[in-house]
């Protein structure tokens, strides 16, 4: 198969972007996406020219490393997988393939396709935990915890937190992915102690890194790899609610916090 | 030099608790005048990482992906055992400890496998705790399963995501330590050098992947939790930045590598389909449980498989060892898949893959039952190969998975570098020969959460606070050493690119020191590691410069460090004349092809010493004991 390619080109946060064009020619269907990506480079490689930078790592689906936006979609045409479980197979033979980065205020580029995603660890850093240290704590069996209510938390808990979800979104919000946090944990008995600073932490954190709100589109949901669903939004605006009509609105910052 | 594993003496059940009473202290208000360095945020690292925090030690860790979360950890699927018994099955903390030491062939150190067998106990409550949404039962208790072959259910898991789930476990207890100011974070930067001051670890230096500064860090003590090697075969499924960097770097310091050539093949992975593939995709050892592993009777049938009757069908697994059937260990399995395929039975277009199928189950369970067990990794599999494993078999053939060797520790996990210690796969301690399946994430966790807080104290309680200014003289000359190396990386300029070179040495590596190894071609092999060390100093085309993001420099400097190891790997393949778990040496076999192990000369751990660039390394031998367990052959019949 061959194919022509429209790739993003950004040399450095600092500099201006372009669309360059490239042909790629006798592609295996067998190929994935990125493995058509490494054969590109090393021709580039080979004509003293410098390969595309794209961040990836297991090429399996789960680190949620990879992030491309492929035919004005973030992880390409197909439902439910990353960029490094997409085949070409799904392509033509004789396609225009059009690849860019995530594109969100909140995700600048490094170069290339490669974005800078440590807004949402910081989100995390805000609450994304159950504070307990290493040591001390129930035996496991102690708290029964209901199927349902297990397999809804591991549903949550799924998010790889590529931030396609963002890079979907016409808002830049990052709604889904905090929520999943927020809902993995507040399901748990063993996150619902923290469950009220959390979603008020996180919420915090996340406007403060300056993503968009939410306006139920479902782009994000729609996009998502791991299909997270809109319903751990509705959980964290209800965690939220709740949280501002019995916070007594002292941020979490400020409470003693042992090491 | 006398290698000294430092096991204390006395019981088995007693040994741990034993020495966490004689460990040394470090008084609550004294740890923060402490400094430690924990390189690589995996389960390993990012759970030694929080737990050192939470004592009160200042931690800096780093990690080159953009995000502690994306460690490799992360890709494990099956489970992680632990010894809890909540099945009433006969389980116990001996028992775990027993198939962990004969599952490793009988390989390694019976004192810290009994520890890890001890407190996998704590690891599952831990997890619990921290809210992982382990699988359950409908009373609302923990859900198990057994897993690759082990006789007794202990396994716990949380879909096929178990790695992920203990990982973002184990992630989020850092995050919390970053909020609490206990831990600096550095993501994107990559240890390239240790530092040593006065014979002890004192820091390490980093390049900032997005900036390319060369950076040096100060402490008081060092832990590598970078895990394992496998990418030295460039195909495994490994993640594609795993490396041995840091591992190689500290070992050319005088950190011993103990048994390099023991690496794990994998029974169940996608396989290769062309010269474009730049990585392998496991398949969970749990489809084993319900899937089952033919080839055709005869050479060459290139029937469909649906087309082939039962009759003509070599169910070879159940065939040749009745009682374990599909579930034997992993090494057995994959040499089985071998032989097959080496006698022309070998299924798919390219001739290397068995089938595994699930027929019978589906007819058995329904087709709900096996879609709520394995959905994802169905799922996974027909996004790879376009085919649907509810309607035709999977084809699946061995790839590296694991390396149970790496950097030699002793009981507190520290190497032969006073203050550098080792955790999780990138050391050697646990597996021996041959790691059992889930019990990678219970190593890793272990030694993160409750060795490393124990050991680390009885070290830092005989130092001094004083900490060393990253203007001495020793970092300097590192930082010299690493910025000459990017340097002449750079200005070669020649004619092929590192990923080329790589995959010559992965199919060295794969060809000669893979599933079966014979001293023939283990002396071959040396040779041309040899030619390709050479041609990589000579031809290595690498473009760009250092002060920015550049990944080809950065997989040129970890290829450097692969084709050195990989002649140690060679080196220590040939040194040991047995076959033990995935150490396969075709001149020493059994009638019936099984491994046959040379106790009596070989009940060792080789651990070898750096000698500088020209020299070959010098073998230590760490002769282990078996007070608790009699050694035997591993039958699996």
């Amino acid at each position: 198969m061959d194919f022509t390619l429209k790739i993003w080109r950004q040399k450095d946060a600092g500099s201006k972007g372009s669309f360059n064009t490239y042909s790629v020619k006798d592609i295996s269907s067998d190929m994935s996406f990125l493995e058509m990506l490494d054969e590109l480079n090393e021709d580039l490689i080979k004509d003293g020219e410098s390969p595309v930078h794209f961040d990836h790592d297991c090429r399996e689906g789960i680190c949620g490393t990879c992030s491309m936006y492929i035919n004005g979609r973030a992880h390409g045409p197909q439902k439910a997988i990353t960029t490094c479980q997409l085949h070409m197979r799904s392509f033509k033979d004789g396609d225009t393939i059009t690849i860019e980065p995530w594109r969100a205020k909140p995700f600048p580029v490094i170069r290339d396709l490669v974005v800078d995603r440590s807004a949402f660890d910081r989100i995390i850093q805000a609450g994304g935990y159950v504070s307990v240290s290493t040591g001390g704590v129930p035996d496991a069996n102690e708290i029964p915890i209901p199927t349902s209510i297990a397999n809804e938390a591991m549903d949550a808990a799924s998010c790889i937190g590529c931030g396609a979800c963002v890079a979907a979104c016409k808002n830049a919000s990052a709604m889904l992915f905090v929520s999943a946090k927020v809902s993995h944990l507040a399901l748990l008995p063993q996150g619902k102690v923290e469950a009220t600073s959390r979603a008020e932490n996180m919420i915090a954190q996340m406007d403060k890194e300056g993503f968009g709100l939410c306006t139920n589109t479902g782009a994000c949901s729609a996009e998502c790899p791991k299909e997270i669903s809109l319903t751990h939004i509705a959980r964290m605006n209800r965690e939220y609610f709740n949280a501002k009509q019995t916070s007594n609105n002292i941020p979490d910052k400020e409470e003693v916090h042992e090491g | 030099m006398i290698l000294d594993s430092k096991s204390p003496h006395g019981p088995l059940e007693e040994k741990w608790s034993k020495h966490i009473f004689d460990a040394k202290l470090v008084n609550p208000a004294n740890k923060r005048k402490f400094d430690v360095i924990v390189v690589g945020t995996g389960l390993a690292g990012a759970s030694a990482a929080a737990s050192l925090a939470e004592l009160g030690y200042n931690v800096k860790a780093f990690c080159f992906q953009d995000s502690p979360r994306r460690a490799h950890s992360i890709a494990a699927q099956g489970g992680i055992n632990a010894a809890k018994n909540y099945q009433n099955d006969g389980d116990s903390v001996f028992r775990l400890f027993y198939d962990t030491i004969k599952g490793g062939d009988y390989r390694s150190r019976e004192s810290n496998v009994y520890r890890l067998a001890e407190v996998s106990l704590n690891i599952i409550d831990q997890c619990v705790a921290q809210g992982v949404p382990f699988a359950r039962e409908y009373g609302g208790l923990l859900a198990n399963r057994s897993f690759g072959g082990a006789q007794v259910s202990r396994t716990f898991y949380a879909r096929g995501q178990t790695g992920q789930q203990l990982l973002l476990g184990a992630y989020s207890a850092l995050s919390r330590q970053v909020t609490n100011g206990k831990v600096q974070m550095f993501p994107r930067t990559e240890m390239l050098d240790l530092v040593m001051v006065d014979g002890h670890a004192r820091g390490i230096i980093t390049r900032n992947l997005i900036t390319g500064k060369i950076e040096s860090h100060s402490a008081h003590a060092v832990l590598l939790c970078t895990g394992g090697y496998g990418n030295v075969f460039y195909l495994s499924t490994n993640a594609m930045g795993c490396n041995t960097t840091a591992a190689w770097r500290a070992h050319k310091h005088g950190a011993f590598f103990a048994n390099p050539c023991f690496t794990q093949i994998h029974p169940t992975c996608i396989p290769v389909s062309g010269d474009h593939q730049s990585k392998l995709t496991l398949m969970s050892e749990s489809l084993r449980n319900d899937g089952r592993v033919w080839v055709p009777k005869e050479k060459g049938d290139k029937r469909s498989p649906k087309d082939i009757p039962e009759a003509e069908r070599d169910y070879f697994l159940e065939r040749r060892y009745p009682s374990f059937g599909n579930l034997v260990p992993r090494d057995v399995a994959s040499r089985n898949a071998k032989y097959v395929c080496d006698e022309g039975r070998g299924v798919g277009a390219t001739g290397l893959a068995v089938y595994l199928d699930f027929k019978d189950a589906i007819k058995r369970d329904g087709k709900d039952t096996i879609e709520s067990k394995y959905g994802n990794l169905f799922d996974m599999y027909k996004q790879i190969t376009g085919e649907n494993p509810y309607e035709t078999p999977m084809r699946i053939y061995p790839a590296v998975h694991y390396t149970m060797g790496g950097l030699w520790v002793d009981y507190n996990l520290m190497t032969t570098i006073p203050g550098l210690y080792s955790l999780g796969e990138c050391n050697f301690s646990d597996h021996g020969a041959n790691r059992l399946g889930a019990s990678a994430l219970m190593q890793g966790l272990a030694d993160g959460y409750f060795v490393i807080p124990y050991a680390i104290g009885d070290y830092l309680a005989t130092r001094s606070y004083d900490k060393i200014p990253t203007d001495h003289p020793s970092f300097k000359q590192s930082e010299e050493r690493v910025r000459d190396q990017i340097s002449k990386l750079l200005s070669i300029n020649g004619s092929s690119t590192v990923d080329q070179i790589h995959r010559e040495l992965g199919k060295v590596m794969w060809d000669y020191c893979g599933m079966s190894r014979t001293a023939e071609g283990l002396q071959q092999a040396r040779g041309k590691i040899k030619e390709i060390k050479e041609r990589f100093w000579s031809d290595v085309k690498v473009l760009g410069t250092n002060e920015e993001l550049n990944m080809s420099l950065e997989k040129a400097g970890r290829v450097a460090d692969f084709i050195e190891l990989g002649a140690l790997m060679i080196e220590d393949a040939l040194n040991r004349k047995e076959s033990c778990g995935g150490h396969f040496r075709e001149e020493y076999q059994t009638e019936e092809g099984e491994a046959l192990r040379d106790d009596e000369n070989h009940t060792y751990v080789a651990a070898w010493e750096y000698q500088g660039d020209e020299s070959n390394e010098t073998l230590h031998k760490e002769q282990l004991e078996f007070e608790n367990v009699k050694l035997t052959q591993r039958s699996y019949k």
